[in-house]
């Protein structure tokens, strides 16, 4: 068992880092949101899920692959798979504003108890997946093959899949560029201002409204395109993957330490790659178990997870 | 605007002893004749009325007066009642099945596992606060209900079947379709667990859980011991699911790992809000509605949880305190941590 694992090793680590950065996606959306209104954002799985049907539909219906298209290739590959990414953000990006809008607005406003968002948000989630479910008929919905999944070569024994090399490229400039909008840009300092102390944020002139829609949009445009890598990767949705994923996502914004983006990345990277390692030695039933056990252990001993709440700084 | 909570307690306040009596004994005839309606409007479609009324309605009422002292009471979000439900329940499958004893006699011991379980995750998962904690819970009842499904000693997948009835008492036989009397006997149950949470309330352990509600470090510093109470309130929370749970095994007679996912916490936590957090009669109401309502409107049969979660959301966004909103006066704190 031990030899074996030391022989697949390295590509375990490659498929761990690309579901990790899948999670690191997803855990953005969760931790934007948090890091600005100290809130789960519940039906952030289902914005996900809805990103994955994103891709689906502009490869099925928009470029007409079916089960028994070949694969494409060179240029036209690439504009596909993009076109496919900026749908998936789009969707889930707009979806996300959608549902702050309905769900979250008018209770924020009026500064209601803390529950009241979060099943406000679990109704929120259960109407995007029973709608989901009906238009789909409870069924699973696979992706026609877009891309031929072959090998790129070694890597220190690892074999780079295509599918994960891009993932784990295309994640790695989504996060970087993610990063530098919240330093750099004005809606992204605006947001560090709402997070550090709102009601100062709001005196100081920032459109508290504007900002928290800005908050959404950006997790959900992660969100989208963790749905879109999760099609690229796995080539089948259904309606109630969001849940799982979600569940998995949350845990590693947690793990990070939620409401702070480098916890989520390094929280995502984390789980990811644990995950893909118990699944190895105990079976795939069991690495929910370890996950949790691990989470268990890193807050008895840094409640606050790895990295401290907050974006920018630690809450008093 | 119009505050039934309020109205309700100030009849309560101003009425003498008689009259007190008398309307709770009104309201235990009101319950108890309910499985008697079932040719009226409140007739359920597609499922039996009278089982519905057992299954979910009276266990959701159960476990959401669990999940009250846990949420309500003391504030702290618990993400993964569901464990103590599943614990209790399969104690039932698995010594009604093994060993001679019978629902009564597992009963007590169904109770003092779930609260154990609730003592062994309390005591890490409580130094942590709200969100984290719930997650923690959220990740128990997980590890519990997988657990459960790898397990190919205590069923697997396939789960338990064959689950004893509890026995004849006063003559009166628990077949699998007599739901009267199971809803009878869970009203007792219910009734003492209401019981059981008012006596506490007004007690030392309900004021601690009130300040431990309210600010926790201001609590703490007056010498509350925040610690202890928190794990008083997680592991009476734990005795009530395990309760639930193990009738619950003794009315469907056969439980598997799928009664237990995540989705039955969060109906329950949505019981919980939705009816009102912290008032009992709330939270009753809210299990009420929320367990009956998905079988009532079941003859839009496809589209039924979607308009529950629409329910939800409208409900939250006209009523965030819920039905029966707990009493006003707390309302003027400011929130915790709006900084």
């Amino acid at each position: 068992m031990l030899s074996n694992f030391q022989d697949q090793f390295a590509s375990l680590t490659v498929g761990g880092l690309s579901l990790g950065f899948i999670y690191v996606l997803i855990a953005l959306g969760y931790t934007m949101v948090y890091g600005v209104l100290r809130m789960i954002n519940f039906a952030n799985s289902e914005v996900f899920m809805y990103g994955t049907f994103a891709t689906i539909i502009v490869i099925r219906d928009l470029f007409g692959f079916t089960q028994q298209s070949e694969p494409a290739t060179g240029f036209r590959l690439v504009y596909i798979l993009f076109l496919c990414l900026i749908a998936s953000m789009l969707m889930s990006g707009i979806l996300s504003i959608f549902l702050e809008l309905v769900a979250y607005r008018r209770l924020r406003n009026r500064g209601s108890n803390k529950l009241a968002p979060l099943i406000s948000a679990i109704g929120m989630s259960i109407v995007l997946a029973e709608f989901m479910r009906i238009l789909t008929d409870s069924r699973y919905v696979g992706s026609p093959r877009v891309m031929e999944k072959k090998s790129l070569g070694t890597f220190f024994g690892a074999e780079l899949r295509l599918d994960n090399v891009i993932i784990i490229v295309a994640g790695l400039i989504l996060f970087v560029s993610l990063s530098q909008f919240v330093q750099r840009t004005r809606l992204g300092k605006a947001i560090r201002a709402v997070s550090m102390n709102e009601d100062a944020a709001k005196l100081m002139g920032v459109n508290l409204n504007f900002v928290v829609s800005g908050t959404f949009l950006v997790g959900g445009l992660m969100t989208g395109a963790a749905g879109f890598f999760y099609v690229l990767k796995y080539e089948n949705t259904s309606f109630n993957i969001g849940f799982e994923l979600g569940i998995a996502a949350f845990t590693a914004a947690i793990l990070g330490g939620i409401g702070n983006i480098k916890g989520a990345f390094y929280g995502g990277i984390a789980l990811g790659l644990l995950e893909t390692y118990a699944s190895f030695f105990l079976g795939t039933q069991w690495k929910a178990v370890t996950v949790f056990i691990v989470l268990v252990f890193v807050l008895y001993f840094r409640p606050n997870g790895v990295f401290g709440e907050a974006i920018t700084q630690t809450r008093a | 605007m119009f505050n039934l909570r309020d109205w309700g307690a100030g009849v309560w306040e101003r009425s003498g002893r008689p009259v007190r009596v008398l309307i709770a004994l009104g309201a235990i005839a009101a319950a108890a004749s309910l499985p008697l309606l079932g040719g009226t409007f409140l007739n359920t479609p597609i499922a039996d009325y009278g089982s519905v009324l057992v299954f979910p309605v009276a266990i959701f009422v159960i476990m959401a007066l669990g999940l009250n002292i846990v949420i309500g009471k003391s504030g702290l979000l618990d993400l993964g009642y569901v464990a103590f439900f599943a614990i209790g329940a399969y104690t039932m499958g698995i010594l009604g099945t093994k060993t001679g004893l019978n629902s009564w006699e597992i009963l007590p011991i169904g109770i003092a596992m779930a609260m154990f379980a609730g003592l062994i995750l309390g005591v890490p998962a409580l130094r942590l606060r709200g969100d984290y904690l719930a997650i923690i819970t959220l990740g128990f009842g997980e590890i519990v209900r997988i657990t459960a499904l790898n397990l190919n000693s205590i069923g697997g997948a396939n789960g338990i079947v064959g689950i004893p009835t509890p026995p004849t008492i006063f003559g009166l036989e628990y077949t699998f379709d007599n739901h009267r009397l199971y809803f009878w006997t869970f009203l007792i149950i219910i009734l003492l667990t209401i019981w059981m949470i008012r006596r506490l309330s007004v007690r030392r352990a309900g004021r601690a859980w009130e300040s431990i509600r309210q600010d926790e470090d201001a609590a703490e510093l007056m010498g509350v011991p925040t610690f202890r109470y928190k794990i008083w309130a997680f592991v009476l929370g734990a005795s009530v699911g395990g309760a639930a749970g193990v009738l619950y095994a003794s009315k469907t007679l056969f439980i598997s790992p799928d009664n237990f996912t995540l989705q039955v916490s969060i109906l329950i936590l949505a019981c919980v809000v939705f009816g009102g957090m912290g008032n009992i009669w709330g939270v009753v109401l809210g299990a009420i509605i929320l367990g009956y309502l998905p079988d009532r409107i079941r003859f839009i049969s496809d589209a039924r949880l979607l308009v529950f979660g629409a329910v939800l959301v409208l409900m939250m966004n006209l009523r965030p305190d819920g039905l029966l909103p707990r009493k006003k006066r707390e309302k003027a704190l400011p929130e915790k941590g709006q900084s």
